[in-house]
C-alpha cells in the first residue's frame, strides 16, 4: 500500500508523517504541492507545519495548490484523506469538511499530551479503534480551536461523523471538545492532535497515533478485497 | 560571526547623517572619486562609534577619508558585536587551552564549531545572544535570535534539528518583565514552531540585576554527513556572489553598532527600527534550498547574512580567501526603492545568504532557488589577489558610481584591539565575607516542610510548563528528551540510534561571588546534566554576558570567567568549539550579574540507553551521589527566603564531575537505573519535588542534618533512582570508581515526599504550590479551566462557506513574502447543503 504525504512550501511534519506511514507498514510516498500528480498512491495524508507561512488565514493558500485539486477530486471519489493540524485547516478550507479552526482561545501555542477518546470508528483512518477508546496524542497548534455553527455541530454529532474529542482538558476552546471529525463518506478524517508523534516508545508519549495509519491499511485490504475503487486514485 | 557592541553614546541618526552626506547631489552618492577630492571633510565617525584614533586608522588604510558607505562598513565590522575589540586578548585563552581532541572539523572563528560523531556524521552547535533587540521589542528580537543562531549552523552545511533557549529576566513581579517575558516566549515559539525546530530546553531565571536588561541567548544544533562541511572562503576567481532569501529592507540598520554596542538609556523606546523583522517560512524556506545546493554540490563558498548584513557577508568571505570581489550593488533585491547604498550594505534584514558559486552552477543554483521559492541574484564576482600576492580588494559600485574600495582583510581582521584595564570589583571582598552560611535556618519540621513549599513555588525553581508548552518539542519526531529534563536529548540516526544530549546552563549569582569558579561551576553543571542522561560529554559552546567592558571590575569579570571556562575545558577535555561574547548589558552604572552561560554537548552510541528524571514506580532505592557540604552561598534557598547574596559559591571538582558522569555513563549501558536527577539550583529538595512531579509517584527520605541536606548547592552531586535487585551492583560499580554513594530513601506508593521525622507533603499540595507560579504571573485565564461550550448562537461564527475573520497573529507584526506564485482561485463548493 502507498500513502503519499504532500509537501507544501513551509509544511513540517511531513518527514514524521512519511515515517508512520512507513512504521505502519506502508510505503510512504512524498507528493510536490505544484506537482498534480498523484502518482498512483492509495492514500494521501496532508501534514502539520505552516503552509505559505500561513501568513494568511491558516490553510488558505494550499487549498489552492495544483496537488488539492488532484487530491479533491479523489476524495470526492473515495480517496481516504487525513488532513493532521494544518492538514486539517487545509480540509476545512478545501471544503473537504465542513467547520473552521480558529486562534486557540487562551491565544497561545499550546504544545502538550492531550488524551483523547475515539467515537466514531467506521472512518478510513479510524476503524483498527473502539468506540470510547481513550488515547495519548501529542497536541500542538497556536490555531486549533474548532468552531461551526451550531446546525452543523449537531449534524456532525448526529450523524456520528466527530472522530475523538479532547478530554482531562480542552487544550484550545474547541466546541464541544471536538479534535476530529470525518466526512459523510468516512474517508476525509481531519484531527487537530498528532498521531504521528505517537508511533515510537523513544520518542512518543504513546504508541496510540499508529492506529490512524494501521486503520488506512486495513479499509484499503478491506475495500481492494471487495473490488471497491475506494483506495483508487483516478 | 556574532557578537553586541562598541563605545557610549551612538545613536541610529548618525547613520542617516552618513546618507545626508551621500547624497549631497541628488542620486549621487559619496564616492571614492568625491572622498580624494575631499579627503578632509568631517564625518560622523564618532556619532557612529568610532574613536578618534580608530578614524585615523581607516584613513591610513585608505590613503584618504572613507566614503559614507566605508565609514558604515568600518564602523560596523570594527564594533564590539563584530570585532571581539575588548573580548579577544581574553578569548585566546580558549585557543592557547584548546584540549586535544580529534573530533573537531571546525571551531572558533567559523559560523559554529563542528565535532564529528560518527565515521559519517558531524554535529555542529552554538549559542548566541540576542540580548539588546529582545529588550527593544521583545517578540522580534528573540524570533530573530532564533533566525540567526539557525542560519549560523545551517551555513556550516548542517540540517538545524533543534534549538534551546537560556533566558534571563529581571524581577518576575516587576511591571516590565511582564512585557518582556510573555513577547520573548511567543517571538521563540513563533519563529522557531513555524521553523520546524524542536525546542528541548533551556533556562528561565528572574532576577533584579537582568531588569532593563533581560538575556535572551539562543542555541541551535545541527546535524551533517561529514562531507557536506561548508566553506566561507570566496574562492575561485571569476566565481559569482549570489545572494539568496529575502530581500533587503529597512529593518535592522546599525543593528549591532547601534543596539549592541552601547548602554541603553532613555531613549531605548525610540531604536525599535534597529531591531530586524523576522519571516520564518522564508527562513524555512532558505533552509530547504541551502540544504538541497549543498546536496548538490552546487556551493562554493557561504556565509550567512547576520548582524552587519551584506557588510559582513561580503568582507568575511573575500577575506577569509584572500581574494577581491566586484559587487554591483542596484542588483540587490529591495524592499524599498529608496534605499540608500549605505542602508543596503547596513541592513540587517533577516533570511539571506551569500553563496559563492561557479558560473556552470549558477543556472542549476537559480533553478533551485525558484523550485522553493526564494529570490537568488548574482550580486557580483570573486576578483584576483593583486600581482604581487597581495588580497584582493572589495570594490562595491552603485549605478556606476564606485561607493566603496576596500582591502576586505581591513574590515574582517584588522579591526582594533583593545587590552582594556581590569580590577576586581571594590565591594566584592565585603560581598565574599557576607556568607549565606551563618543566615538564620528553619529548625522545625513545620519551618523545613514551609520551606519546601516555597522554594518549589519560587520563580526561578517553579513549573516552567507555560513556558515550555508554547514551543514544539516533538516536529522531525527524533526528540527523545525535552525540557524540563536534564538535557535535550536527540535521535541522529534512526538505523544505529546515535544521539547527542544536550544541555545549556549559567548562575548568575555565584560568577557574581567569584567568576572565575562561578564560570567552572557553569561547566559543571551543563557537563552533569549531560552525564546523568548518560551520554559521554563531548563538546562546548558559550555565551558570554557581561556589562559594560570599559568599566575595569566588568572587564575584570570576564577575564575571570574566561579564564575559569578556558581551565575548566582543558581539564574536562571538552573544547569550546565556538560561541558569543555579549557586552554592555548594564543601565547606567548597574550592569548585570557577570552571567557566562555554557553548553554543553554530550554523545550516545545508542539513545535507547538514555535514563530520564521522573520516578517512575515505587519501591526502589534512591540514592545521593557525591559529597554535600554545607554550601549555601549563592544558592536559591539564601535567595529566596533572606533575598541575600554573598559568601562564596560552592566549591568545583571537575575531577569528581568526571567520575561522576563515568559512574552515569556505565549504569547507562547496564540499565542500573531507572532515573537519575543532577543536584543544582535549590539542591536536593527541588530534585525530589521534581522527580517525584514528573509522573506522580512519591518518595520517603530520611537525611541526618536535613536543613543542610535539603538546601546546600554542593557541585557534583546526583540523584538515582535503582530499581529492586540492582542495589548491589549499582553501589559496588559506585564503590569501584570512587564516587561517594548513599542510600537515602525509597520511592513509594503512597503520593507525598516525606522526610522522616520532619515532614511529609501530599503531591497535589506540591503540585499546585509548584505548578501555579507562572501562570499566576504570566497567564491570563487559567490554564486549566478553559469554558468549551460554544458561544451562544447569535455569537457563533457563520458557517463553512464564510470562513471567521483573519484567525491570528494579531499582536505578531510579520514582513509577508510575496515571492510565491498564487494559483488563481477555484469557484468554491461547499459540502454541507
Amino acid at each position: 500500500m502507498r500513502i503519499g504525504v504532500v509537501t507544501f512550501p513551509g509544511s513540517l511534519d511531513d518527514g514524521d508523517a512519511a515515517r508512520a506511514a512507513r512504521l505502519a507498514g506502508a510505503e510512504a510516498v512524498r507528493l510536490w504541492h505544484g506537482d498534480p500528480d498523484l502518482h498512483g498512491v492509495d492514500a494521501v495524508v496532508l501534514p502539520g507545519g505552516f503552509s505559505y507561512g500561513d501568513y494568511l488565514r491558516c490553510g488558505a493558500i494550499a487549498r489552492f495548490a495544483p496537488v488539492m485539486e488532484s487530491i479533491i477530486d479523489a476524495a470526492r471519489g473515495g480517496l481516504p484523506v487525513l488532513g493532521i493540524c494544518n492538514g486539517f485547516q487545509v480540509l476545512c478550507e478545501a471544503h473537504l469538511l465542513p467547520g473552521a479552526l480558529t486562534r486557540n482561545q487562551h491565544l497561545h501555542f499550546r504544545n502538550r499530551d492531550q488524551w483523547l477518546k475515539v467515537e466514531a470508528t467506521n472512518t478510513a483512518w479510524t476503524n483498527g479503534f473502539t468506540p470510547g477508546q481513550e488515547i495519548l496524542i501529542p497536541v500542538k497548534n497556536g490555531e486549533g480551536c474548532y468552531v461551526a455553527d451550531p446546525a452543523t455541530l449537531d449534524r456532525l454529532e448526529a450523524e456520528g461523523r466527530v472522530i475523538a474529542r479532547y478530554i482531562n482538558g480542552n487544550p484550545n476552546g474547541s466546541q464541544r471538545d471536538i479534535a476530529g471529525i470525518t466526512n459523510e463518506a468516512g474517508n476525509v478524517v481531519g484531527i487537530m492532535p498528532h498521531p504521528e508523534h505517537a508511533v515510537e516508545a523513544l520518542t512518543g508519549p504513546s504508541l496510540d497515533g499508529l492506529g490512524f495509519f494501521t486503520s488506512v491499511l486495513r479499509a484499503l485490504a478491506g475495500s481492494s478485497a471487495a473490488g471497491s475503487q475506494a483506495g483508487g486514485q483516478q | 560571526m556574532t557578537q553586541q557592541q562598541t563605545g557610549p553614546a551612538i545613536s541610529e541618526t548618525a547613520f542617516a547623517a552618513t546618507d545626508v552626506l551621500a547624497e549631497g547631489f541628488a542620486d549621487s552618492p559619496d564616492t571614492v572619486q568625491r572622498a580624494e577630492q575631499s579627503s578632509d571633510d568631517l564625518q560622523p565617525y564618532a556619532d557612529l562609534g568610532l574613536k578618534d584614533d580608530e578614524y585615523a586608522k581607516i584613513k591610513d588604510i585608505l590613503g584618504r577619508r572613507p566614503t559614507a558607505s566605508e565609514l558604515a562598513m568600518y564602523s560596523i565590522m570594527w564594533s564590539e558585536h563584530c570585532s571581539y575589540k575588548s573580548s579577544k586578548v581574553h578569548l585566546r585563552e580558549f585557543v592557547a587551552k584548546v584540549p586535544k581532541n580529534t573530533r573537531m572539523l571546525a571551531g572558533i572563528g567559523e559560523n559554529a564549531g563542528v565535532v564529528q560523531v560518527s565515521d559519517d556524521l558531524a554535529v555542529t552547535f552554538k549559542v548566541e545572544s540576542h540580548n539588546h533587540p529582545s529588550y527593544v521589542e521583545p517578540y522580534q528580537g528573540a524570533a530573530t535570535g532564533i533566525g540567526g543562531i539557525v542560519r549560523d549552523i545551517l551555513a556550516m552545511g548542517a540540517r538545524p534539528i533543534a534549538v534551546m533557549d537560556p533566558l534571563r529576566f529581571g524581577a518576575h513581579d516587576h511591571p516590565d518583565t511582564a512585557r518582556v517575558l510573555p513577547g520573548v516566549v511567543a517571538g521563540i515559539g513563533g519563529y522557531g514552531n513555524c521553523l520546524g525546530l524542536p525546542n528541548i530546553g533551556g533556562e528561565i531565571v528572574f532576577d533584579p540585576c537582568y531588569q532593563g536588561n533581560p538575556l535572551v541567548n539562543a542555541l541551535s544544533i545541527g546535524v551533517l554527513p561529514v562531507e557536506r562541511l561548508q566553506k566561507k572562503e570566496a574562492t575561485g576567481t571569476g566565481n559569482i556572489v549570489v545572494l539568496l532569501g529575502a530581500r533587503t529592507g529597512r529593518d535592522g540598520i546599525g543593528g549591532v553598532s547601534v543596539l549592541a554596542s552601547a548602554t541603553f538609556d532613555e531613549e531605548a523606546e525610540q531604536r525599535r527600527p534597529s531591531v530586524q523583522v523576522g519571516d520564518p517560512f522564508m527562513e524555512k524556506l532558505l533552509i530547504e534550498s541551502c540544504l538541497e545546493l549543498y546536496d548538490a554540490g552546487l556551493v562554493t563558498g557561504i556565509q550567512d547574512l547576520g548582524g552587519a548584513g551584506l557588510t559582513c557577508a561580503l568582507t568575511e568571505t573575500a577575506a577569509a580567501a584572500g581574494t577581491g570581489m566586484r559587487v554591483w550593488l542596484e542588483r540587490v533585491p529591495l524592499r524599498e526603492a529608496s534605499m540608500s547604498p549605505t542602508e543596503i550594505l547596513a541592513s540587517e534584514s533577516q533570511e539571506r545568504m551569500l553563496l559563492i558559486v561557479t558560473p556552470e552552477n549558477l543556472a542549476a543554483v537559480l533553478k533551485v532557488a525558484e523550485k522553493w521559492g526564494v529570490w537568488a541574484t548574482a550580486i557580483g564576482e570573486v576578483t584576483p589577489r593583486a600581482e604581487d600576492g597581495t588580497p584582493g580588494r572589495l570594490l562595491i559600485t552603485w549605478n556606476d558610481h564606485v561607493v566603496v574600495d576596500v582591502p576586505p582583510g581591513s574590515l574582517a581582521d584588522d579591526g582594533p584591539v583593545y587590552e582594556r584595564p581590569l580590577r576586581e570589583p571594590s565591594d566584592l571582598i565585603l560581598l565574599q565575607a557576607d556568607r549565606a552560611e551563618t543566615l538564620p535556618r528553619p529548625s522545625t519540621g513545620d519551618e523545613l516542610r514551609e520551606t519546601v513549599l516555597r522554594m518549589a513555588a519560587s520563580p526561578n525553581l517553579c513549573d516552567k510548563t507555560w513556558v515550555t508548552e508554547q514551543y514544539d518539542r516533538y516536529v522531525l519526531g527524533n526528540t527523545v528528551l525535552a525540557q524540563p529534563e536534564d538535557s535535550g536529548v536527540l535521535r541522529l540516526d534512526e538505523q544505529t540510534n546515535l544521539g547527542v544530549a544536550l544541555s545549556v546552563d549559567g548562575n548568575g549569582r555565584f560568577a557574581r561571588l567569584d567568576p572565575y569558579e562561578g564560570a567552572k561551576l557553569a561547566l559543571a553543571e551543563a557537563y552533569r546534566n549531560v552525564a546523568v542522561t548518560g551520554a559521554q560529554p563531548i563538546a562546548v559552546t558559550d555565551c558570554l554576558n557581561f556589562g559594560s567592558p570599559e568599566d575595569p571590575a566588568v572587564m575584570w569579570q570576564f577575564a575571570q570567567a574566561v579564564q575559569g571556562l578556558a581551565d575548566g575545558c582543558q581539564q574536562l577535555g571538552t573544547p569550546v568549539t565556538g560561541g558569543n561574547v555579549s557586552f554592555y548589558n548594564q543601565t547606567g552604572a548597574a550592569a548585570i550579574h557577570p552571567t557566562p552561560v555554557v553548553g554543553v554537548m554530550g554523545l550516545f552510541d545508542d539513545v535507547t540507553r538514555r535514563v530520564p528524571m521522573g520516578f517512575k514506580s515505587a519501591g526502589e532505592s534512591l540514592y545521593l551521589l557525591g559529597e554535600t557540604r554545607e554550601e549555601l552561598s549563592g544558592s536559591e534557598w539564601a535567595w529566596v527566603t533572606h533575598g541575600h547574596l554573598g559568601g562564596r559559591p560552592p566549591k568545583v571538582d571537575l575531577a569528581a564531575e568526571q567520575t561522576l558522569g563515568k559512574l552515569m555513563e556505565r549504569v547507562s549501558q547496564t540499565g542500573l537505573v531507572s532515573a537519575a536527577h543532577d543536584l543544582s539550583d535549590g539542591g536536593l529538595a527541588q530534585v525530589l519535588v521534581e522527580s517525584c512531579l514528573r509522573y506522580g509517584t512519591g518518595a520517603s527520605v530520611t537525611i541526618e542534618s536535613a536543613f543542610v541536606q535539603l538546601f546546600s548547592e554542593s557541585a557534583g552531586r546526583a540523584l538515582v533512582s535503582v530499581p529492586q535487585g540492582h542495589e548491589q551492583a549499582f553501589v559496588a560499580l559506585a564503590a569501584e570508581l570512587g564516587v561517594p554513594c548513599a542510600r537515602i530513601g525509597v520511592t513509594t506508593e503512597a503520593a507525598t515526599l516525606e522526610v522522616t521525622g520532619q515532614f511529609s507533603i501530599p503531591l497535589d499540595e506540591l503540585r499546585t504550590a509548584w505548578s501555579e507560579t507562572l501562570p499566576k504571573l504570566f497567564g491570563g485565564p487559567s490554564f486549566a479551566g478553559l469554558p468549551t461550550e460554544e458561544p451562544a448562537a447569535e455569537a457563533a461564527p457563520a458557517p463553512v462557506a464564510a470562513a471567521p475573520a483573519p484567525a491570528g497573529e494579531a499582536e505578531v507584526p510579520q514582513i509577508r513574502s510575496v515571492t510565491l506564485e498564487l494559483i488563481e482561485p477555484k469557484a468554491q463548493e461547499p459540502d454541507l447543503p
